[in-house]
């Protein structure tokens, strides 16, 4: 009896052990081997790879080092950055003008880096404003935003900005149809399918200076357009976009929009856009839409206001576009790096279609159609299909490719990287992802010529991977190793604002063309001063303009006196500085607005209203050396028609007979 | 005894001569500044004529310990240097020319001189600018001179000064070891001759 009451114990324990053996492991488990070691890049040593990562509603892009996840720069693109001046500085606020005004946020949610011959030739990087449809294009000599144009006929610019191969063309495409600006949209919401229209924007990438303009625009039916991916090879010429709410709903899109069993992937043949344009068969419409250039030798940026562009009517104009059956709202729209094989992700579907280039060219050559949908032709399914990816995992998104005829799929809902086999349809690996991933990244991964060492998956939820921070938590990123045959976690870190789409090249084509400082004799900001000589005060009506230059460790001038409560203050600093790693910072208190960063050569200015009569300090902000605590001023504000003269000094202290005497200083 | 030059030692001299020459236009020194803030480092070129490098960054960083701005007008050397040097250039090939032991031996004698007097001379002003500080400095380090090494390294503050010649002054050295070498082959021979 008591061995039997023992034996049953024991069985008892053994079941218990057995029981918690089998609870899911903890995700500290997941990395193994030598893990650590491949993603170490030692202090003071380069990492490998720079990392463009779209910051999402932070309306910013980050630059991080691959394998070890540092954070290099946040780079101010559609939000104002009080750090940074953005969108505080007399020069930058142009950068954030649109047809409707300043818009101090959006939410940057692709970037993309300029190709050549469709290899990523580390010019620049362009960027998606989501929210007022703009792209962006980022300078990646001096990682600074050159240029921002707004997209007129457009809501959400999501499917954006993707390239071709030579950097021709950036797209845009309208995520929510709206009724075109040039059209009255004072319209019944419910009167969506008779008066709400898609477009897709194709902006011409001037190919020496980048500057940007709006070719044409393609009108479409109104449906949501939601990514999209350029030809490359063969398929160059072509451009391939994912649309979903086929079903045109203008409520409840997530029941009504997932009604239908296929949405479509959008065909089009830009080089045929092009004939069009050339014969003339493009409508000018009026429309208002800003354009923002930054000029990097007056150091200020331009804004304008165009008022035209030309619309081709895709829904008339026939052999312009085509449309795909996909199967259930496709969201990524990924082509291969051969240009043959286009790969579409419903987000609800079960697997994952994979269509061919060259059957959609004999299909559209045979009018192998089935039907049309507003005027677009749509090709029969399965005579554009190379195959499908049968239970691939749940919730497909986005693909990226690693040239080797293999193909890496995030999955969202079963959150893991799936990695297949492009020509056999077969899954090859699959990893999983901490958690919930939404894109993800290969080094060149779109592009003709990925350098496949690493995937990185961006995901939107961490819950219990870091410290908790109470109810809101970092996204995060996490880098694999794909050099071998199976998928290896090695480093996840947290991310700044919500990663979507992001791209990484190879340090040594970036880093070798990245400016060090700004010449100041190439200077032509119309408020600089080259040199301390050049410094001064002065007045025009109630605008006082305030010549001053920082260079280590003093402003000059850095005693003003004369300004008067009404006045606006203009502080117009220009860092005399020609060395590598020396920027001045300026701040006057209670500025009501942000502080400066100057870099050196550069000119920047700060617009300041003062409210009270007193004396104002200001002082320099950016640790610049031994004496930077010392580099400080005063400005002296009187009451409104007070007589106290206007002046301006350096050096002399208040024992100084000269002292109030307006005088240049040394 | 013959006063004529034998054949390598004028070729020699007029070696030394054609070396002298592109001395007017190659930098003669280098002193390089290293520092943990300056991992690329901060170099200065000295030539017959003028300052080369990161003078202006250097300048900068000087006025902390209250050295004065180094400026190409402020010496007077860099107006007669070149003419020095290609002078002696010149008159190298014309003492191979007029082939005479005493104008060798004399010639030698006259450019070593230079030579050491233009160290001294480069050392009077490293000195100068090591010592005469600025008493209004932001920095003043009781004792600390910031005289650079004429040869040689040595600790400033955060910085680390390396002095030594460059192209320039490569070539004057092997010039005046020519030369000096002629001179004791001259020696020699005369020696010989006479015993």
């Amino acid at each position: 009896m008591k061995n039997s009451f023992l034996y049953l114990s024991c069985i008892l324990v053994f079941g218990v052990l057995a029981t918690t053996g089998c609870k899911p492991k903890g995700t500290g488990s997941a990395v193994a081997g030598d893990a650590a070691q491949k993603a170490f890049v030692p202090p003071g040593k380069y990492d490998e790879y720079y990392n463009f990562v779209s910051g999402g509603f932070s309306g910013q892009l980050s630059v991080y080092g691959l394998p070890s996840g540092r954070l290099f720069r946040v780079i101010p693109v559609f939000s104002v950055d009080p750090e940074k001046g953005w969108g505080y500085s007399e020069e930058s606020k142009p950068m954030l003008m649109t047809s409707g005004g300043f818009e101090p946020w959006d939410d940057l949610h692709h970037t993309e880096l300029s190709q050549t011959n469709g290899e990523i030739d580390g010019r620049w990087v362009f960027g998606n404003a989501n929210n007022t449809p703009r792209v962006a294009r980022i300078d990646l000599k001096t990682f600074r935003t050159a240029e921002i144009i707004e997209l007129p006929n457009s809501a959400g610019n999501h499917s954006s900005p993707f390239i071709t191969e030579n950097t021709e063309y950036v797209v845009a495409g309208t995520r929510f149809s709206v009724p075109p600006d040039f059209a009255n949209g004072d319209v019944p919401i419910s009167s969506y399918k008779e008066n709400f229209k898609g477009t897709i924007s194709f902006i011409s990438v001037e190919k020496e200076t980048g500057h940007m303009n709006i070719a044409f625009q393609l009108l479409l039916p109104g449906v949501n357009f939601d990514l999209s991916h350029a030809g490359k090879g063969k398929s160059h010429g072509w451009f391939f976009f994912s649309c979903y709410n086929s079903e045109q709903a203008n409520s409840l899109l997530e029941v009504n929009a997932s009604q239908r069993d296929k949405d479509f992937i959008l065909a089009v043949n830009w080089k045929k856009a092009e004939e069009y344009l050339k014969a003339g068969k493009g409508e000018k419409k009026s429309v208002k839409y800003a354009r923002n250039r930054w000029d990097e030798k007056a150091h200020t940026g331009v804004h304008e206001i165009l008022n035209e562009v030309t619309v081709l009517d895709a829904t008339v104009l026939q052999d312009i576009c085509y449309l795909i059956p996909c199967p259930k709202s496709p969201h990524g729209c990924d082509v291969d790096p051969t240009g043959e094989y286009i790969v579409g992700s419903g987000k609800l579907a079960a697997l994952i279609p994979v269509f061919s280039f060259t059957k959609l060219q004999k299909a559209i050559a045979a009018k192998d159609f089935d039907g049309a949908y507003e005027g677009i032709p749509v090709v029969k399914y399965e005579s554009a299909l190379h195959g499908e990816v049968k239970k691939p995992g749940l919730g497909p998104l986005h693909t990226e490719f690693d040239g080797k005829g293999n193909a890496y799929t995030s999955f969202f809902v079963s959150s893991e990287i799936v990695k297949w086999n492009i020509e056999k349809l077969e899954v090859v690996d699959r990893a999983p992802t901490y958690y919930s991933i939404g894109h993800l990244c290969i080094p060149g991964g779109d592009s003709k010529k990925p350098s496949a060492k690493y995937v990185i998956g961006y995901n939107k939820i961490t819950k219990d991977r870091y410290l908790p921070t109470g109810p809101e938590l970092a996204q995060s990123a996490q880098i694999y190793d794909i050099s071998g045959d199976k998928m290896q976690l090695i480093n996840d870190f947290p991310t700044i604002g919500e990663p979507h789409y992001a791209q990484a090249a190879p340090a040594e084509l970036i880093m070798k063309n990245s400016l060090k400082i700004y010449k100041i004799e190439e200077n032509t900001h119309p408020y600089v001063s080259k040199g301390e000589k050049e410094s001064k005060v002065v007045r025009e009506g109630n605008k006082v303009h305030v010549y001053m230059t920082a260079v280590r460790s003093h402003f000059a001038p850095d005693n003003i006196e004369g300004v008067k409560l009404g006045d606006e203050v203009y502080f117009h600093l220009t860092n005399l500085e020609q060395d590598w790693d020396v920027p001045h910072g300026f701040a006057v208190k209670g500025g009501n607005t942000a502080e400066l960063l100057i870099m050196p050569g550069e000119t920047q200015t700060l617009k300041w209203v003062p409210k009270k009569v007193g004396i104002y300090p200001i002082y320099c902000t950016d640790f610049c050396s031994a004496l930077h605590q010392e580099m400080q001023g005063y400005v002296r504000v009187s009451p409104a028609g007070s007589n106290v003269p206007l002046t301006f000094s350096l050096g002399k202290n208040s024992d100084d007979p000269k002292a109030n005497s307006p005088e240049t200083p040394k | 005894m013959k006063t004529n030059l034998s054949r390598p030692v004028r070729i020699m001299a007029a070696i030394s001569g054609l070396l002298l020459i592109p001395t007017v236009f190659l930098p003669l020194w280098r002193i390089d500044l290293m520092a943990p803030q300056y991992p690329e480092g901060l170099y200065m070129l000295i030539y017959a004529s003028k300052l080369g490098g990161n003078v202006e960054i250097i300048n900068g960083l000087n006025h902390y310990i209250g050295m004065r701005e180094l400026h190409v007008d402020d010496f007077a050397e860099f107006k007669v240097l070149p003419y020095i040097l290609g002078g002696f250039g010149l008159l190298g090939l014309v003492v191979a020319g007029i082939n005479k032991k005493f104008l060798y031996n004399i010639y030698t004698f006259l450019f070593l001189a230079f030579c050491v007097l233009a160290m001294v001379d480069f050392y009077r002003w490293e000195y100068d600018y090591g010592h005469n500080l600025n008493p209004n400095a932001a920095i003043i380090v009781p004792g600390m001179a910031y005289q650079p090494p004429l040869i040689g390294s040595k600790q400033l503050l955060n910085f680390t000064a390396y002095s030594f010649p460059s192209v320039g002054g490569y070539f004057l050295t092997v010039a005046a070891v020519l030369l000096l070498a002629g001179v004791w082959i001259n020696y020699r021979k005369n020696n010989k001759l006479s015993v």
